[in-house]
């Protein structure tokens, strides 16, 4: 059995930005044939960048993490090339079809004729403005699976908010419980926890409508609001105030009963940090044995669970003054072997060249024709009998405009050539989007 | 109206959060989760805060409560001799087993994917540890902050001047955890399909290493750019406006620039000065004076205003925005009223209260709360007389400290 759990699935991939797509990619993963649908016609902001085509000068300002392009170069087909779109593009494929269109509508109509899953995360609107409802998709294949995985869900007064995850997690009220708490809350990077766990939480759902379809023959409409699924992450915050009506507030990096925090380390070129948790005494003697029990540990005001935690800001100077010391993987690696829970904060730079990830084979190697071979980031998990592969780059826009046209939807080699010079189809966004 | 996972049987073995987030999302949509614990202690998140009345009884924690619907509890020592053997005839009839202990812990005890395969082929085991069963550090001891130090995006969260700086709570331990669920539901479904099961091991390093919350990104934009992605504050996308801003009552989360330049300009009520052809030229979201002159005028625009109705206004002109808000905001919040999104529950021993529900709603097998979080054991004798044991059994089994 080398097959992989969704072999003969295909979902029609209509998802923007990252909680969308996250979600294909897993499925992807899993073996599904997911085939993005993307318009040249239409720029859709933050899915394949900011802007099209970036002047030079702009594209050197973005930070790496959304669009860092191959040496800095926006090159001949920028969309290509953004790191943002890159990290989940792998395993796909992509056409383009314009759905505003009457021939583009029934273009989709036949595609989803021959698929399982209808996936998308857009405002409730952008949908139903091209007339695509889960009555529409279940009209064209009775027994459809159609995601829906909206910022605030597809029923309710925000149903068409706009939102990209560091909203949601506003909205939710992560950001006020992730703030530094000496600082203003405006003195915080962006993340997109809630973006990861509306991706893992749709292919989840998608799998278990797969299940029930397998069982009954029966599709269904999965409705899933990107800020009510995230607010699984806040449990303890929410659980506090349904139990004790208690608002919390942020703990930085530390720990409702654990000393814990983040540490300087000796700076290599570039700043460097260590986490540590001492949970319990425990943990608290085997640290002052690692240090080599130095003088400062013994006072008393360090010398209980609460104590410790009473006086953790002179503890942390303590700490810290230790570990700038040493690089930071010295100081995981000297914590480690006493068994205290000790990381370095790793940078891209560490992952790469860390001894773990290498000897586990995390990262591909993969050529990708718009940015060249670079390693990219693997699989989330192992499977022991049927392994996950990757046997696609991240898939540039238009790259399988044949094999759907063509194979899927049975277009002529003539009309093919006539749409492409329309400028219907192509691997290229319009001139005049932006 | 059925579930979609009834009938599917699931051996829980995990403790904390990780684990039972992912049987939560199997139980909720209604697979039969049996939740293996210790007896006399349980599982470890029953120790772990908040709890109700701040009275830290096992009964009473809050993170427990949450994690654990729709489960049932039986109690077993698997270091007892017959404690494994009950544990063998589970899985003789399981289909999915999750389990969280260091690697190597269930080998020693002869319950390893070897052995337990032996007993049932079909058998989806999934083993969820911090770094992964193989691996210089598969014996690291981990906790939430060391995750997201070495698996998440610690490094560039947070600003320039200070520490990097953690996700709250325990957020990325319920990000593997459902990367766990998704991962046992594909292979699930493989098992279903052709008989054999497999063994998963799930590294919640390289679960959050792979993942989108910027993470596989900046490893990405290394490669490409050879640059360490920096804390920067706000967005991380340069251009303006971006980021958390004060208001009247409290801050928003805001991002226009770009593209969506000219809904800013309308949600600002299209303000004389922004009609300058310099503020569309390409360069514009990123010259320092330009931003200077913009949030002259914004901040106190902000500030005359409250977060609700900043985020009325800004939605009208389909600018991305949000209040920053607490848990108390979201519970009054019609939004999520109307979409019933909290459900009652009403437990033995905290008595009455309003949980998160849901995560997503599905058409046909709806989420259901069928029961809350099981008491320590709760389940025992119900789950021991269905594998076939008497009551008299049950009470040597109590007696010799096996259950």
């Amino acid at each position: 059995m080398a097959t992989l759990p969704l072999e003969g699935v295909r979902v029609v991939d209509l998802t923007v930005v990252w909680a969308g797509p996250f979600g294909t990619m897993l499925l992807a993963d899993l073996g599904a044939e997911v085939i993005r649908v993307e318009n040249i016609n239409v720029w859709q902001t933050y899915t394949r960048g900011l802007m099209a085509r970036p002047p030079k000068q702009v594209a050197a300002q973005y930070l790496p993490w959304t669009l860092g392009f191959p040496d800095r170069e926006p090159g001949r087909r920028p969309w290509n090339r953004a790191p943002l779109f890159n990290a989940h593009a792998r395993n796909k494929r992509s056409c383009t079809i314009d759905l505003r269109q009457p021939k583009g509508k029934e273009l989709f109509a036949k595609l989803v004729s021959i698929s399982d899953v209808v996936y998308e995360n857009n405002p409730p609107e952008t949908m139903e403005k091209l007339g695509i409802t889960y009555d529409y998709l279940r009209s064209i294949k009775p027994d459809i699976i159609y995601v829906q995985v909206p910022g605030y869900g597809a029923t309710g007064p925000y149903r068409n908010y706009r939102a990209l995850g560091v909203h949601l997690e506003g909205s939710i009220g992560h950001t006020l419980l992730r703030t530094y708490p000496d600082l203003d809350p405006s003195q915080t990077s962006a993340v997109y926890t809630g973006d990861y766990l509306a991706g893992a939480a749709g292919a989840f759902a998608t799998l278990v409508a797969i299940h029930h379809r397998r069982r009954t023959g029966k599709g269904q409409h999965i409705d899933l609001a990107q800020a009510e699924n995230a607010i699984a992450m806040l449990a303890q915050a929410y659980m506090d105030y349904a139990l004790n009506g208690r608002i919390q507030s942020s703990l930085g990096n530390r720990h409702p009963t654990a000393v814990q925090g983040c540490y300087p380390c000796k700076e290599e070129g570039r700043d460097r940090w260590v986490v540590i948790t001492i949970r319990d005494d425990r943990d608290w003697e085997a640290f002052c044995r690692a240090l080599g029990n130095p003088p400062w540990t013994q006072d008393p005001k360090f010398a209980d669970v609460t104590s410790r935690r009473r006086h953790q800001d002179e503890l942390d100077q303590h700490i810290a003054a230790w570990t700038s010391q040493h690089t930071n993987y010295e100081v995981m690696h000297i914590l480690q072997a006493h068994g205290v829970p000790a990381g370095a904060v790793m940078d891209a730079k560490d992952c790469y060249e860390d001894p773990h990830l290498r000897e586990r084979g995390f990262f591909h190697e993969l050529y990708q024709e718009d940015c060249g071979t670079h390693l990219y980031p693997g699989f989330l998990w192992r499977y022991s009998h049927t392994p996950m592969r990757i046997w696609r780059a991240p898939v540039r826009l238009g790259e399988d405009n044949e094999y759907v046209y063509k194979e899927l939807l049975g277009v002529s080699d003539e009309e093919y050539r006539r749409l492409e010079a329309e400028g219907f189809l192509g691997m290229d966004y319009a001139p005049e989007v932006p | 109206m059925a579930t979609a996972l009834e009938g599917i049987k699931v051996i829980d073995l995990s403790q904390e959060i990780a684990g039972p987030f992912c049987t939560k999302l199997l139980a909720d949509y209604g697979a039969d989760v049996i939740k293996v614990e210790p007896p006399h202690v349980g599982d470890k998140a029953r120790h772990m805060g908040p709890f109700k009345d701040d009275d830290p009884h096992p009964e009473k924690s809050g993170l427990f409560l949450y994690l654990n619907t729709n489960k049932r509890s039986l109690t077993l020592n698997l270091e007892t001799a017959t404690g494994r053997q009950i544990l063998r005839r589970l899985v003789e009839g399981a289909d999915i087993l999750v389990e969280s202990y260091p690697p190597g812990y269930l080998d020693g005890l002869g319950l390893g994917y070897k052995e337990l395969s032996a007993i049932n082929p079909r058998l989806v085991m999934t083993s969820i540890t911090w770094f992964g069963q193989t691996g210089p550090y598969k014996d690291f001891q981990g906790s939430e902050i060391v995750l997201y130090a070495m698996g998440g995006e610690m490094y560039s969260t947070g600003i320039p001047e200070r520490e990097p700086i953690k996700t709250a709570l325990t957020a990325s331990q319920v990000q593997a955890g459902a990367i766990a669920a998704v991962a046992t539901m594909g292979a699930y479904l493989l098992a279903s399909a052709q008989g054999q099961g497999q063994h998963i091991d799930l590294s919640m390093m390289e679960a959050l290493c792979g993942g989108i919350d910027r993470r596989a990104s900046a490893l990405i934009g290394y490669q490409y750019t050879g640059e360490i992605t920096p804390r920067a504050g706000g967005m991380g996308v340069r251009g303006y406006p971006a980021g958390v801003y004060p208001c009247q009552d409290g801050y928003i989360e805001i991002v226009g620039g770009a593209a969506h330049w000219q809904r800013v300009v309308k949600m600002l009520g299209e303000p004389e000065f922004l009609k300058d052809p310099k503020w569309t030229q390409p360069t514009a979201q990123t010259d320092p004076q330009l931003y200077e002159e913009f949030m002259a005028f914004f901040i106190p625009w902000l500030m005359e205003r409250p977060k609700r109705e900043i985020w009325r206004i800004a939605q009208e002109n389909h600018v991305i925005c949000a209040p920053l808000n607490t848990p108390a905001d979201v519970y009054d919040d019609p939004h999520f009223n109307q979409r019933g999104f909290f459900v009652d529950v009403e437990h033995p021993v905290v008595g009455r209260f309003r949980m998160p529900g849901r995560p997503f709603i599905m058409s046909e097998t709806p989420w259901q709360l069928r029961r809350p979080a099981p008491l320590l054991g709760e389940h025992t004798e119900e789950i021991l007389k269905e594998l076939g044991y008497t009551q008299d059994d049950i009470l040597i089994l109590r007696q010799t400290g096996v259950i």
